[in-house]
């Protein structure tokens, strides 16, 4: 295997990486603030691909063809509904169940992506079978070897890192991200001082999904195809990355989410047993990580989580 | 002396009549039960399900059950007898109508795994999103030692084994994590295992395995049964076999419920800090408590396989195990009574009301958003323990 396929593998491992970071990071987010887990998160993103192709099809019969233009609709389109969705979720689904025992939330937002998941399989039109997903990203590509360096992924992977970015700026830098972390760290100090707690936790989980909308645009124009059962699979898999990175820290979060796509890439590439077995192989080293260091390897100072 | 007389014999009218109580209360469910399976027409199954409903809101709200109440307790065994009874009657007046007697097995052996995830998660406090994963384990290992020729009783007994010492590669990861955590460890475990089954050539990748009928020494299972010219339908053998398997799951889980090792379940559960004040050992309960309910997941699933006769990995995926854990909160989280009417709900309404068959999914899910949200504690809350009949009020 010669340098130029191992730089592809590392490439679109790092593609991977950089959706499941996104992912990641919304749980992250969530888990900050409320201290709860949403697991419909993964089905967030897939309707938010949906609802971008919805909105390129809108598009469409509008007669506005402009890729460049269509691409920045589709994205604004399915980060302001998801944005709309996270913060109906957190008022009718998460904040209602506060006091209620940390299953009955972990249950509810299971059955809110399964509910997510069978809405898009039974009333979008032909839900059940993978949707094609448009390519709007100019496809130039250069050739190095064995390495083909396509202009759109590179683009997808900029926006990726681009768009965590800007949350971490925005909970690092601004006043309602240092309202998110005095809610994180002490919710009844935060109240005390005077912080909207409901808003803080409603625009929180609207930023988290938000980002997961457009991790799903990012997903559809890479694969150029959306599925309504993708949602499962990427909600556990930023979760794991969530966790394994160490819970309520967004670097941990992104660092979990390349690990994880790292380890998918080995299980596929180094693995003596056929590349199928790479989710196995990812999932087995999940467990061994968690068991390992229950609190994640870059662990929230003075936590008790486990 | 003499009050003592007049009350002991007061106490025997009560329960006297108390057991008549019993008894017709059963009859009736169980008449319900077979109406419901045997009809196939739409206004018939919406009208039982409007009757149920209403006795539902209605009973509890009877000033007289409080003392039907006390009469349940104080004839548990006859009412548990009564009961397995009752469903044997109804599997034996649809003698000859083999799809509902397959709900009806169908109902029974997910009971099974219900009760083990109700010892796990009801008692223990382990959440368990992967009894799915340890139903097809007791499935494959049924069907693997089905085609080496094993004796079919030794290949079930194998499938509950089995599931157990599956369950025990989580038992580290269990006991190191907690809450979120420990959810996630089952999760990834489920989809692993859906996975694993699906990549995997030695047992039938997607296409899944066929096995035989059981034949339990000499007891074929697939053969109609002939009794004075009348031919029954060989389900009737499986409803016989799952209903004692439902009951001896049933009679387990309140044995250990009345058990110390069942209060040292729910100590675990309510506080583990306290639980180990007071001198329980956390990892044994929560290690015990696993592997029971695993145990009974891999059983129910080796019967529940060779009834079938097929089975493929879309069977045991992450959105079964999430079918099992709706059961379980439905009905009543730690409440194995429960899981009856739930599982009726989850199994067989789908399938009477063919025109929601393709939106069930959509369905669960809703119905278990709205009973978290608005009934947590499900169908049939549990209860305190009543150690003697009567004394809780």
């Amino acid at each position: 295997m010669d340098a130029g396929v191992l730089a592809q593998y590392a490439f679109n491992g790092l593609m991977l990486g950089v959706i499941y970071a996104m992912v990641a990071v919304g749980f992250t987010l969530f888990f900050g603030v409320l201290d709860v887990i949403q697991f419909g998160h993964g089905d967030v993103v897939m309707a938010g691909a949906f609802v971008g192709l919805a909105t390129y099809l809108g598009l469409g019969a509008l007669g506005i063809a402009v890729p460049a233009f269509a691409v920045i609709v589709v994205a604004c389109a399915a980060g302001f509904t998801m944005a709309l969705a996270g913060a109906f979720i957190a008022r009718y689904l998460v904040l209602p169940l506060r006091t209620a025992p940390a299953f009955n939330t972990l249950l509810v937002t299971l059955m809110l992506g399964s509910v997510l998941r069978e809405l898009v399989r039974l009333f979008y039109p032909n839900g059940s079978n993978p949707q094609p997903f448009p390519r709007l990203l100019p496809a130039a590509a250069i050739n190095l070897g064995n390495f083909t360096l396509r202009l759109d992924s590179t683009i997808l992977l900029v926006t990726g890192l681009v768009t965590i970015f800007v949350v971490n700026l925005i909970v690092r830098r601004t006043r309602l991200g240092l309202a998110i972390r005095a809610v994180a760290q002490d919710s009844e100090t935060a109240r005390v001082v005077g912080i909207d707690f409901e808003r803080v936790v409603l625009v929180t989980f609207a930023i988290g999904s938000a980002l997961a909308g457009i991790a799903g645009i990012v997903y559809g124009l890479y694969y150029n195809e959306v599925n309504f059962d993708i949602g499962l699979l990427l909600g556990v898999i930023g979760f794991s990355a969530a966790v394994v990175g160490g819970l309520g820290s967004i670097y941990g979060a992104i660092l979990g989410g390349f690990l994880f796509a790292a380890l998918q890439t080995i299980g596929s590439v180094a693995l003596p047993v056929s590349s199928a077995y790479n989710n196995v192989f990812a999932f087995a080293i999940v467990i061994m990580l968690i068991t390992w260091k229950p609190t994640g390897l870059i662990a929230e100072p003075a936590s008790e989580r486990v | 002396m003499r009050r003592v007389a007049a009350t002991d014999r007061r106490a025997r009218s009560v329960s006297a009549s108390g057991l008549v109580a019993v008894v017709v209360g059963i009859a009736a469910c169980g008449a319900w039960l077979w109406a419901f399976l045997a009809t196939d027409r739409v206004w018939l199954v919406a009208a039982l399900l409007v009757v149920a409903a209403i006795a539902f809101v209605l009973v509890p709200r009877v000033d007289a059950v409080g003392a039907y109440r006390d009469a349940f307790a104080r004839h548990r065994r006859v009412a548990v007898a009564l009961s397995a009874l009752a469903v044997l009657g109804v599997g034996v007046a649809l003698y000859d109508q083999p799809y509902p007697l397959l709900m009806l097995c169908t109902v029974l052996l997910f009971i099974v795994p219900c009760i083990g995830l109700t010892i796990q998660t009801g008692y223990a406090g382990i959440v368990n999103f992967a009894g799915a994963a340890f139903f097809g384990t007791g499935a494959y290992t049924a069907a693997v030692l089905a085609s080496r020729h094993v004796p079919h009783l030794a290949g079930i007994v194998a499938g509950g084994v089995v599931a157990a010492l599956v369950g025990s590669l989580l038992i580290l990861p269990m006991l190191r994590t907690r809450g979120y955590y420990a959810a996630l460890v089952t999760i990834a475990f489920g989809i692993l295992f859906s996975t694993f089954l699906e990549v995997n050539n030695a047992l039938g990748g997607p296409q899944g395995l066929k096995l035989p009928g059981i034949d339990l020494v000499g007891w074929k299972f697939n053969r109609d049964v002939a009794v004075g010219g009348e031919r029954a339908s060989f389900y009737v053998n499986y409803v016989v076999l799952s209903l004692a398997l439902a009951l001896a799951a049933f009679v387990f889980a309140r044995r250990v419920e009345r058990s110390w090792v069942g209060l040292a379940f729910d100590a675990v559960r309510l506080d583990e800090t306290a639980a180990a004040a007071f001198g329980i050992d956390i990892a044994r309960a929560k290690i015990l408590a696993f592997t029971l309910g695993n145990f009974l997941c891999g059983i129910a699933g080796a019967v529940y396989s060779m009834m079938q006769g097929f089975i493929a990995p879309n069977n045991f995926t992450f959105g079964e195990s999430l079918i099992l854990v709706s059961i379980v909160i439905l009905g009543g989280l730690g409440n194995p009574l429960g899981l009856v009417p739930a599982a009726l709900v989850i199994v067989v309404v789908p399938q009477k009301l063919q025109f929601i068959q393709e939106y069930r999914f959509l369905l669960y899910g809703v119905l278990v958003i709205l009973v978290v949200l608005f009934r947590p504690e499900g169908l049939l809350p549990r209860r305190a323990r009543e150690y003697f009949a009567g004394t809780l009020r």
